[in-house]
């Protein structure tokens, strides 16, 4: 592992900026505040890069972000995944500038460095030229250190910290629930939607455990079902519930009767997917497929929270990626199974789009949303944005977590005592 | 010019048109029952099916996609109601029996919040006559920064 110089931010005390019922306006749109959360946050904990399903074989490759660094997600010709920094050791110039593909090599296009899928520099043009200057044993592609859960990949600056299993903790229970959802086939990344808005990161890190937001945010996403579907997405008075998972995640469960989607298999097949399950029948899928595949189809009743990027989101992941303090991109990615009846994938994508996405019936909407929020919190220099709801009504979850009802801001309160633990250390 | 990519030309602008005043619902009557109307993602795929597009809409979705635009329900609507779009670069690719396929440029403007934001893409329309004009069997919007990051778009591009 090769270490990481970075820039250290200008310090800023935010600890009275961040209290247990509110937080200040200033962490969505104070340059200095961003700079530090850069370096203290995304730059020191483990933060999600992307799915082994997304790297599948050698030479496989995908590019993604680190707070602000670009890294490279490759697997190796012996099947081993990396982490490294997109940038040649040379010049600095990027090494890879696709979305995802396949590879031999990282060749820099400046003056034509080329390194192996695992970094090693491989070979430098005019190598006499570096004759008792530089070894090429010592300038592979900075490597990160990673570690995998489920499929998920994470990368972390910092060498030091704890393995990520225990960094998940109780959030492992829920990444294993959310993953039964691919039917039975190994779960696979089938494509994501990017859009990006006008706002600070943690106004997208708050909405994913927002409940309160759905039936009015949503509303005409929620005409656009059917009866059955609509009630069974008018949450906010039932018994759902949002649980502080520690570390800063949170999980928050709309539906509960869709946590767990290997439970209930006799349940009736609902009314929007008969046709898909027609379909399947006529494949020649048994009576257990097929009722396996439609449990799975719509993906999971909760949104898992894992701070600080990435969201386990009933049927996607959301990557949340901060551009500047008032810029965030979002990656919503589409989840299948690997060899999976391609009815199923085509329904899981055709949901996907139906809500996800700047084009979906629900996206456009949150977009709109947040930046109004952005816009809104630059009013007023002594306004704070509030996180209190349901704070008089907490209990303690069977699995002895604070826990608030589906409509409580607990999730948000989870993630920013962990980001106000960092920001302060 | 010839009379056919004159007449292709004329319905492709009245599409534009329609859709450049909120002409919904005359504009779902432009539509062929079992047509298509794509955004991909992947500007190279032709398989929309079994790829993740922006929309991928079948008569049933088109018909909840105006339903949602004009339900004043959405609040992303009410900042983008209004786009102006312009046509061009026309070509004829194919002629089959009372089926055409043609090819055009496409740029479209919004005014979100202040913003000015222009879309340009490809696209790609195959129309089949009926009666006296043409009905859309595909269109297929190719955005130019499809494969990067867009911002929501509240209307139909």
């Amino acid at each position: 592992m090769t270490a990481c110089l970075t820039t250290r931010a200008p310090e800023v005390d935010i600890a009275d900026l961040v209290q247990d019922d509110k937080v200040h306006s200033s962490l969505y749109s104070d340059p200095a505040i961003f700079e530090a959360e850069l370096d203290k946050v995304f730059n020191n904990t483990w933060v999600w890069v992307g799915h082994t399903s997304e790297v599948p074989e050698s030479g496989s490759y995908k590019t993604a972000f680190i707070g602000r660094q670009p890294v490279i997600v490759s697997r190796d010709r012996k099947g081993d995944i990396h982490v490294m920094l997109n940038r040649c050791r040379h010049r600095a110039a990027t090494v890879c500038e696709g979305k995802r593909g396949k590879v031999k090599s990282f060749v820099c296009p400046y003056h034509g460095w080329g390194y192996a899928l695992d970094g090693e520099l491989r070979a430098i043009p005019k190598p006499e030229e570096y004759q008792g200057v530089l070894d090429k044993k010592d300038f592979p592609l900075v490597r990160l250190r990673h570690e995998t859960y489920q499929g998920m990949i994470f990368a972390t600056f910092n060498p030091d910290i704890q393995p990520l299993e225990e960094h998940l903790g109780g959030a492992k229970k829920w990444i294993d629930l959310f993953m039964k959802q691919s039917g039975g086939y190994p779960l696979k990344v089938l494509g994501d939607h990017r859009f990006r808005f006008p706002g600070n990161w943690k106004i997208q890190l708050e909405n994913t455990t927002d409940a309160y937001h759905f039936p009015v945010v949503h509303k005409s996403f929620v005409s656009s079902l059917d009866d059955q579907t609509s009630k069974i997405f008018d949450f906010l008075d039932g018994p759902g519930f949002v649980e502080d998972l520690g570390n800063g995640h949170s999980v928050m469960v709309m539906i509960p009767e869709l946590v767990d989607l290997d439970a209930n298999l006799d349940a009736p097949i609902p009314e929007r997917f008969k046709d898909f399950a027609a379909e399947l029948e006529c494949e020649g899928y048994d009576d257990a497929q097929v009722r396996r595949l439609v449990r799975a189809v719509g993906g999971s009743g909760f949104n898992l929270n894992l701070f600080p990027n990435v969201a386990c989101s009933m049927a996607f992941f959301r990557v949340l990626r901060p551009v500047a303090v008032d810029e965030t991109e979002i990656h919503h990615v589409a989840i299948g199974g690997d060899g999976a009846p391609a009815a199923f994938n085509q329904l899981r994508m055709r949901l996907h789009e139906h809500f996800q996405g700047p084009m979906g019936f629900g996206t456009p909407d949150d977009a709109e949303a947040w930046e109004r929020v952005q816009k809104g919190s630059r009013a007023g220099d002594r306004e704070w944005i509030l996180v209190n709801r349901s704070l008089g009504r907490l209990v303690t979850s069977p699995d002895g977590n604070t826990a608030g009802s589906v409509c409580s801001e607990t999730g948000m309160r989870a993630a920013y005592r962990k980001y106000k633990q960092m920001m302060t250390a | 010019m010839s009379t056919l990519r004159a007449e292709v030309a004329a319905f492709i602008d009245l599409e534009a048109d329609m859709l450049d005043f909120n002409q919904y619902r005359e504009w779902l009557d432009l539509w062929e029952p079992d047509g298509v109307y794509v955004v991909p993602i992947d500007r190279e795929t032709e398989d929309f099916a079994n790829t993740l597009n922006f929309a991928y809409d079948k008569a049933e979705m088109r018909s909840l996609r105006v339903a949602r635009l004009l339900s004043g329900d959405a609040i992303s609507t009410q900042t983008t109601y209004k786009t102006v779009r312009s046509v061009s670069r026309l070509r004829i690719l194919a002629e089959d029996g009372d089926t055409v396929k043609a090819r055009c440029s496409q740029f479209i403007a919004e005014n979100r919040h202040g913003n000015l934001k222009t879309y340009p893409a490809d696209v790609t329309f195959t129309l089949r006559r009926s009666g006296d004009g043409f009905r859309m069997v595909e269109k297929v919007v190719r955005l130019l920064n499809a494969d990067h990051h867009l911002s929501s778009i509240g209307y139909i591009l």
